[in-house]
């Protein structure tokens, strides 16, 4: 069983100069693009001599809105690489009919798909999600950072470190070509002997552990550290739901480790648990990926639910229809997503029964979700809507998840999905939720949260143009692909023997495109923004006339977040405080207790990288000292017993009297 | 009555009256509870979860013995008996250190935590020497899935005993340097919850792996 | 400490501690000898009967067995998490008992899930399965030996 012994250094493991990509010109293009870039990058920082501020003041922060942001860089570097690779599958797919081959070679093609599922979950939608919860959700409750500032800076170089990881297998060896969850026994030993499958059991551990920290992390922080009177349910709803996501992180993601650790016991030790002989049972891995993958999906969604409750609420100028029952509704789901995950493996085999409650569960589900829309149309009913950008993405989403909603109602109803089951209406109905949901939640928040970040907003045309362009886009790139899964085709195909299958294929394809120019255009307004700052300052630190914590502090704010602590009376609690004509403290400033700057996050994310990549290459002796070398430096880590300082009362009675003279300069 | 027209009807009443008798800030300094007892028991929960698809594991494959040993040929319940009763006095001890630590005695404190590694050395080296035994003897992890699952379960519980090890050994080394300061103190809690999880999850490794492996 | 009262969550907000001695472990009740004792000889009671149970091939019925000695696990379990854990449903303000209530909803639903999903998946995909009883494998070995 002990896989054969392949010829492997000692000094290097598996590790040759023929892991280098020489022979793939698209490759070594991509390298030489990446390396130039690199270069002036660094060039330049080393030119402008920022190396000292990056890590004094980024790098080894545990100030949770720099560790917010430095999330939201990642997933946006991470999501023009998981673009590129959607792009390259979509123009093979529209070239390669009736016996063309297009220009990708099968196994390339195949990596390419899996990278993209891969990226655009774990390196895309986690870190922004968890990157705007990380900003918004300590403002909103009041405090001043989360519980362990030290695991959260730590949590966000552990998944830059995994997103390290899988970009790294684009130069050096190869990536997995199994699909996104990479199953036995297509990802054991003997289908799978090369160095990919393993670069993704290892860039998944890593990051995994990042986020169930951060899990951890923000759970206790909403528990623990709300402002006096804000009660359960005088929580704002994205808090409320980041609670609920981060609460299934800490229950799904330890499944997700359990699962990869028994596959890598099996490619590396020669194990029996998803082989086919020996008594292990390969279908046991798909069971127990998808109880960590089914609430996975949830734990995408529910903070976009979050954030279309704050947009709405806020451009139409009222309260939340329903509070409580969005409130509800959100935990409710956050149960429920634990009974339905075998509606991804119907076709599995385990009958009629097993079926049957997994179909009527994955319908129940559609309720809770089906109320908050009707709480969101409530609340824009008869309300004052302001259609700024972050509105029209919560309309667009409303009417794009619902379509998606009904698809996967659809897939939900055992018979349809055998017919359904890996076609391309699949893929139709999950890009439909999860652009349609996740991703258009992300940028109505970021245009939402985006000047109390940076104290500017971003410009307004330029988001239209790219809010037309990616919804637009993401019609004529799926509705295409609901066609032709309807018409029996599968997913994952590099080539296609019918040339009448083209057109929808070169459609799609076009979608592609207009949601490149709805990227770009995002990327521009980013630009736009910077140059005309000045036009679009926000001095008020309440641009949009809000009604949560977060709006009640500069932008951007300090880093001590609240001069003096908020009291809580009511939900909405800074629109309470506005109704009530409260006045903004100006004397009396004390010392704020703050967590101290760290260097053991990134050291120890470091290493870990190192340790992944000579698992993956089995570099044995590397493993080994750069295992011991984190171990001691974690110990080492916990003799440093000063983590934290006080900002001298001088210091916040400055700040506070800059803000004064900014209030009144905006006044006048 | 939207909130909109609330809002209008009662702005200005409001700003004529600051305030309007409610306090809005804190004036002094603001201390939330601390967080670390319950994270720390929210990463156990989660650690459940690790358990929990182990267990699944051995539930489903336990029984796939590929024509090689079963749990009736291999398991020596007395030596498990033995390891359990093991980890059930260093969960006794631990529990004596911590009414030390509630009377702010170091040496004692360290002394019942010494004894508590003792035991839990002691339950490490039994499972080592079954482990060597069954491999010795061909029942090797790669032999069945019954056996891959077998050693995935109780090795991992293992695994679990030797980071605490390792954690117990670096705080008596901080409790001797510094003494029963507020953070040794949230530390040795935090262990103290890790211990006696261990021992839990053992329950229902002994239970449902050694005793039910052998009926 | 041992008599140290857990203060509800909310009521704790801005008692006083003293600026270096910030972080204030969270309080709770961290039990007595008089509650380590009474577990200890629960726990010993409650692990030597099942092992006597099976040692000494007390039942005939296999499943009886495995039946009692669940129970008996799950009672020391409980045991375990009042006296060892000092679980109760006011420390941390509810909130362990809370997240420990979620963690066992989902450990059953993983668990039993998992052995219904797979059982049934043998019973229809597996042939010649449907001659199994109590005491055979639930699985048949797909292969002989190595």
């Amino acid at each position: 069983m002990t896989p054969a012994p392949t010829s492997e250094s000692v000094l290097f493991g598996k590790l040759t100069f023929a892991a280098l990509p020489f022979h793939e010109p698209i490759l070594i293009a991509t390298f030489a693009a990446v390396a130039i870039g690199g270069v002036g990058v660094l060039g330049a920082m080393t030119y402008y001599r920022v190396w000292g501020v990056l890590w004094r003041d980024w790098l080894t922060s545990i100030d949770h809105k720099k560790i917010g942001i430095m999330y939201v860089v990642l997933g946006l570097i991470m999501l023009l690489r998981g673009f590129a690779d959607a792009v390259m599958m979509r123009i093979q797919q529209a070239i390669a009919h009736g016996g063309a081959e297009g220009y990708l070679p099968p196994h390339h093609y195949d990596q390419i798909f899996t990278a993209h599922g891969v990226i655009m979950i774990f390196f895309v939608a986690m870190p922004l999600v968890t990157g705007l919860m990380n900003y918004v959700v300590p403002l909103q409750i009041g405090a001043r950072d989360v519980a362990f500032p030290f695991l959260n800076n730590f949590s966000f170089w552990m998944t830059a470190g995994g997103a390290i990881l899988v970009m790294a297998s684009l130069f050096i060896g190869e990536f997995a070509a199994t699909g996104w969850l990479a199953y036995p026994p297509l990802s054991g030993i003997h289908a799978s002997p090369g160095v990919g499958v393993d670069y993704y059991i290892w860039a998944l551990q890593i990051a995994g552990v990042g986020t169930l920290l951060s899990g951890v992390n923000l759970v206790a922080t909403i528990v623990k550290m709300r402002a006096p009177g804000m009660t359960m349910m005088r929580m704002p709803v994205f808090t409320w739901t980041a609670l609920c996501t981060n609460v299934l992180i800490v229950a799904a993601f330890p499944v997700l480790t359990a699962v990869l650790a028994l596959l890598s016991l099996d490619r590396y030790v020669g194990t029996a648990f998803f082989t086919n002989d020996f008594g292990g049972s390969a279908m046991m891995y798909v069971n127990l990926i998808w109880i960590w993958g089914h609430p996975e999906v949830y734990i995408l969604i529910l903070p976009a639910f979050g954030i279309f409750s704050e947009v709405v609420s806020t451009y139409c100028g009222k309260r939340l229809f329903g509070y409580a029952s969005m409130v509800y509704a959100t935990v409710v789901i956050t149960i429920l997503s634990y009974l339905v995950w075998l509606h991804h493996f119907f076709t599995m085999g385990s009958g009629a029964s097993v079926n049957s409650f997994f179909g009527i569960t994955t319908m129940i589900i559609s309720i809770p979700t089906g109320a908050k829309i009707f709480n969101w149309l409530f609340t824009m009913y008869r309300g004052r809507i302001r259609f700024d950008v972050p509105m029209l993405w919560t309309i667009s989403f409303m009417v794009t998840f619902v379509i998606g909603g009904m698809t996967g109602v659809l897939l939900a109803v055992p018979p349809a999905d055998f017919v359904l089951h890996n076609s391309l209406f699949l893929i139709a109905h999950f890009h439909n939720v999860i652009i349609g949901g996740v991703l258009f939640g992300l940028f109505a928040g970021i245009t939402y949260w985006f000047p109390k970040a940076f104290g500017f907003k971003l410009d307004p045309f330029w988001g239209k143009v790219s809010f037309w362009c990616w919804t637009i886009g993401f019609y004529i790139a799926f509705m295409p692909l609901y066609v032709l899964g309807l018409m029996g085709v599968t997913r994952r195909m590099s080539k296609f023997e019918d040339p009448s299958l083209q057109i929808w294929f070169v459609i799609a394809a076009l979608g592609a495109a207009l949601i490149a120019a709805g990227i770009a255009a995002f990327l521009w307004q980013l630009f736009v923004s910077f140059q005309k700052r000045e036009s679009l300052l926000d001095v008020t630190g309440d641009p949009w006339d809000g009604r949560t914590l977060e709006w009640s502090t500069s932008s951007p704010p300090p880093a001590y977040n609240f001069a003096f602590t908020p009291v809580v009376h009511d939900l909405d609690a800074w629109h309470d405080m506005k109704k009530r004509g409260y006045v903004r403290p100006t004397e009396g400033f004390i010392p704020i207790h703050m967590p101290k700057n760290t260097w053991a996050g990134i050291v120890l994310a470091g290493i870990s990288v190192v340790c992944g990549f000579a698992l993956v290459w089995h570099i044995w002796w590397l493993v080994a000292a750069s295992f011991a070398l984190l171990l001691a430096t974690v110990i080492l880590h916990t003799f440093n017993y000063a983590r934290d300082f006080h900002i001298p009362a001088s210091e916040v009675i400055e700040t506070e009297r800059a803000r004064t003279r900014l209030l009144a300069s905006a006044k006048a | 009555m939207t909130a909109t027209t609330f809002e209008a009807a009662h702005k200005d009443a409001a700003l004529e009256k600051p305030d309007d008798g409610r306090v809005f800030f804190l004036k002094t300094e603001h201390h939330p509870e601390n967080g670390t007892l319950l994270g720390f028991w929210i990463y156990l929960m989660s650690d459940c979860l690790i358990f929990a698809v182990l267990f699944a594991c051995y539930g489903v494959l336990g029984r796939n013995y590929a024509a090689g040993p079963s749990g009736k040929d291999l398991f020596d319940l007395g030596l498990v008996a033995l390891n359990t009763t093991f980890l059930l006095f260093s969960s006794i001890t631990y529990g004596f250190a911590m009414l030390e630590m509630a009377k702010n005695r170091v040496g004692t404190t360290l002394f019942w935590l010494g004894v508590t590694g003792v035991f839990g050395a002691a339950f490490l080296g039994v499972e080592l020497y079954e482990f060597h035994h069954l491999i010795h003897e061909g029942a090797t992890p790669q032999r069945s899935a019954f056996l891959s699952s077998f050693f995935a379960l109780v090795g991992t519980h293992g695994l679990h005993v030797t980071f605490g090890m390792i954690w117990l050994v670096t705080l008596m080394f901080q409790v001797a340097q510094r003494g029963l300061i507020p953070e040794n103190r949230r530390r040795l809690l935090c262990l103290s919850m890790f211990w006696h999880f261990l021992d839990v999850v053992w329950i229902g490794v002994f239970t449902f792996v050694y005793l039910m492996g052998t009926l | 400490m041992a008599t140290h009262a857990e203060t509800p969550a909310h009521d704790a907000h801005g008692h006083g501690h003293g600026h270096d001695d910030h972080h204030h472990e969270g309080g709770g009740h961290h039990g007595t000898m008089r509650d380590y004792v009474t577990g200890f000889i629960l726990s010993a009671i409650l692990t030597a009967i099942p092992f006597w149970l099976i040692m000494g091939d007390v039942f005939r019925s296999p499943t009886t067995a495995a039946v009692v000695v669940l129970l008996f696990a799950v009672a020391q379990i409980f045991v375990h998490m009042i006296y060892f854990l000092h679980m109760s449903p006011k420390s941390e303000g509810g909130w362990t008992m809370l997240a420990m209530i979620f963690t066992v909803v989902l450990v059953v639903i993983t668990l039993a899930g998992s052995f219904w999903v797979m059982f049934h998946l043998h019973a229809n995909m597996t042939p010649g399965l449907h001659e199994m009883n109590g005491t055979t494998p639930l699985v048949q070995p797909e292969n002989g030996a190595r």
